[in-house]
């Protein structure tokens, strides 16, 4: 059960440091559900013997799981719930009105940099507007000097 | 079980859910709102004369008695802040109906806002930890919806940080509860006050202790968990981070005060001795801050930081003197920080702007104003005959007692820094013309007597408590000294919770 609790942490540790808000949203899920099973660890864990009062008894006899952190669990389920669905909505509604969930490239709210000039992050996997324009221009000369006319 | 106990609950509580009910209507909400917040302050009133004549109230929900049930106690501390709840709430409530847009108060702006009122004065009141989670929701997802309320650019990019924040703290302090709980086995607060001197191992209960003050200094925005507020505050309308400049934090300060004074007491060499650098370093880092900025609400966002210092200062002291003044720094922090928000929504009425460089003639335009904003501004770092000036007294005397010259002395320090950040807004909104020429620069005259009446009554009678605080300061000092007695001598609050034991 530790075990658990701290992989779940770690994951959750890992999402929450990346600058995708969807990443960070499932961070803050992973990390509420670490949280419950630390109350459910806390609680001490029995097998196979639900607090229930035997039949003509008055208390609880011998070893029993404890009900109350269930009861916490639930709230904190519940509550927690709730509260990611509302970021999720912020997120969404973010993602509609500022065009991005990078959470490096949201400054709004910032003061402005002195140089007013927000350096773009280089991405890998994007091709930029300019050099696929190129591309296309290239091959469009390409296709016309193979017919033999000159490329204006 | 006292009705004077959970009225101020269940009044916001009642109107959060008629002003649901008049949803679409809103000449209705209004009114509803504006007389929930006047009936709440009521109600607050009473608990406090309740509490100043007899002692600490206590009350189990549904009658299961403590530690079993869900405990509710005023005692001073409590009584006061949720009193001082209730005065914000109602006159920044006033200042809404002239401050909010249509949009704003259509898309449920008043249902939020007791909503928020409602798990502010839940925090205060609650003897019980879980409780105090499940208010602490309550407050959080109020605010969330309220900063993100009307949903402009830089409004969604601040809420998000909030958010992410905000949830990671609750998540702390849900860790920290269950801890706590497989530990001794209650949550109730008097009942851990009792439990935890007899559990065995010392240094779980340190780590423990350590988890609720980042989990509650993340809420209270102390060095170095302060970042996302300044980042967040200046974005939404003005009654808004004016209720959330007084209050939120100071909530956090709350919960700070009373783990740290009633549960976590056994190894305060080393907890309050962490909570003494933190205090030094909250305050130096939020008046430099506040020094290198240039919007009016940012400036006293890293304010309400510096601020949060001197709270956290006179509870890491631990003496009598220090606990006086961390209770009479929260009073008049709250009135005097919700006062400046305000004023800061008037001089963007009056010139069109926050940002100073855009800003001017406020001197000349409106006389009025100018006097409105040096009391709070003035209080703030602590001029006589002000409170602001009693407050820092009582603790710069209380660190002198104890020999920790180090720490007055930056107090004194910052001090003097916010009044050279105030003076920055001093100069450039009210001194210097408006950058587009005088015309650009409207009095108060201008505005209409609806308008006057709503946005400048409220601020007129904070100004009022802040001079009446100063000027007499001692029944304030006697309440300040009451609270911090219930909270260094704990038995009679343990008592009241847990009924006297043999």
């Amino acid at each position: 059960m530790a075990f658990t609790v701290g992989a779940m942490a770690a994951g959750s540790v890992y999402l929450l440091l990346s600058h995708n808000l969807v990443r960070v949203l499932f961070g803050l899920i992973l990390l509420s559900n670490a949280a419950n099973f630390v109350i459910f660890s806390a609680g001490g864990m029995v097998e196979g013997a639900p607090p229930l009062i035997a039949k003509g008894a008055r208390d609880l006899a011998g070893v029993h799981a404890n009900p109350l952190p269930q009861a916490l669990i639930l709230t904190a389920i519940v509550i927690s719930f709730g509260l990611l669905a509302f970021a999720l909505v912020l997120v969404y509604r973010t993602y509609q009105e500022l065009g991005t969930i990078d959470s490096d490239r949201m400054r709004l709210a910032e003061p402005p940099y002195d140089d007013q000039d927000i350096p773009e992050p280089e991405n890998p996997h994007r091709i930029h507007v300019r050099d696929a324009a190129r591309r296309v221009g290239n091959r469009v000369d390409n296709r016309m000097s193979a017919n033999g006319s000159d490329p204006a | 079980m006292s009705w004077f106990l959970i009225a101020p609950i269940l009044v916001p509580m009642t109107t959060a859910a008629l002003a649901v009910l008049l949803w679409n209507q809103r000449p209705a909400q209004r009114a509803v709102s504006a007389c929930g917040a006047g009936l709440h302050l009521i109600t607050t009133i009473l608990l406090m004369v309740q509490v100043w004549r007899g002692g600490i109230l206590a009350g189990q929900m549904g009658d299961w008695p403590a530690p079993f049930g869900i405990t509710l106690v005023a005692d001073h501390l409590s009584a006061v802040m949720v009193l001082i709840t209730g005065v914000m709430g109602f006159g920044v409530c006033l200042y809404s109906l002239s401050d909010m847009n249509e949009n704003r108060e259509n898309n449920g702006f008043h249902p939020l806002y007791h909503v928020l009122l409602t798990g502010v004065t839940g925090a205060f009141i609650t003897g019980d930890l879980f409780n105090l989670y499940v208010w602490f929701e309550v407050m959080l997802i109020a605010s969330f919806a309220l900063l993100a309320l009307g949903s402009e650019k830089e409004q969604l990019d601040g809420a998000i940080k909030y958010a992410a924040i905000n949830l990671v703290s609750t998540v702390m302090f849900l860790i920290a509860i269950g801890t706590l709980y497989g530990l001794t086995g209650t949550l109730n607060m008097a009942d851990l006050a009792l439990r935890l001197p007899h559990v065995e191992q010392r240094g779980l209960v340190t780590t423990i202790a350590v988890l609720f003050m980042i989990a509650f200094g993340i809420k209270s925005a102390v060095f170095p968990l302060f970042f996302w507020l300044p980042a967040s505050y200046h974005t939404p309308a003005v009654a808004v981070s004016a209720i959330f400049a007084g209050l939120l934090t100071k909530v956090g300060v709350y919960a700070l005060v009373r783990t740290f004074t009633l549960i976590f007491t056994s190894d305060v060499a080393y907890t309050h001795g962490a909570l003494l650098v933190v205090a030094g370093l909250t305050m130096v880092t939020g008046v430099l801050g506040a020094a290198a900025q240039n919007e009016i609400r940012r400036i006293l966002s890293f304010h309400i930081i510096s601020q949060i210092g001197y709270m956290i200062m006179g509870l890491a002291l631990y003496t009598p003197l220090g606990l006086i003044g961390a209770v009479f720094y929260l009073v008049h922090h709250i009135i005097v920080k919700t006062n400046l928000f305000l004023v800061a929504g008037i001089i963007r009425r009056l010139t069109g702007s926050m940002e100073l460089k855009r800003i001017g003639g406020l001197y000349k335009a409106s006389p009025l104003l100018v006097v409105l904003f040096l009391i709070p501004a003035l209080s703030l770092s602590g001029i006589p005959p002000l409170s602001g000036f009693w407050a820092k007294l009582v603790l710069i005397r209380a660190s002198l007692e104890i020999g920790s010259y180090a720490i007055a002395a930056t107090a004194v320090l910052v001090g003097a820094l916010t009044l050279f950040s105030m003076t920055k807004i001093w100069g450039e909104a009210f001194w210097k013309p408006h950058p587009e020429g005088p015309a650009r620069t409207l009095g108060i005259g201008d505005l209409t007597a609806t308008e006057r009446a709503l946005l400048i009554g409220p601020i007129m009678v904070f100004a009022a408590l802040t001079i009446a605080i100063g000027l007499w300061a001692q029944p304030f000092l006697d309440l300040a000294t009451r609270a911090s007695g219930e909270l260094l001598e704990r038995t009679p609050y343990i008592d009241a919770v847990m009924g006297v034991r043999p």
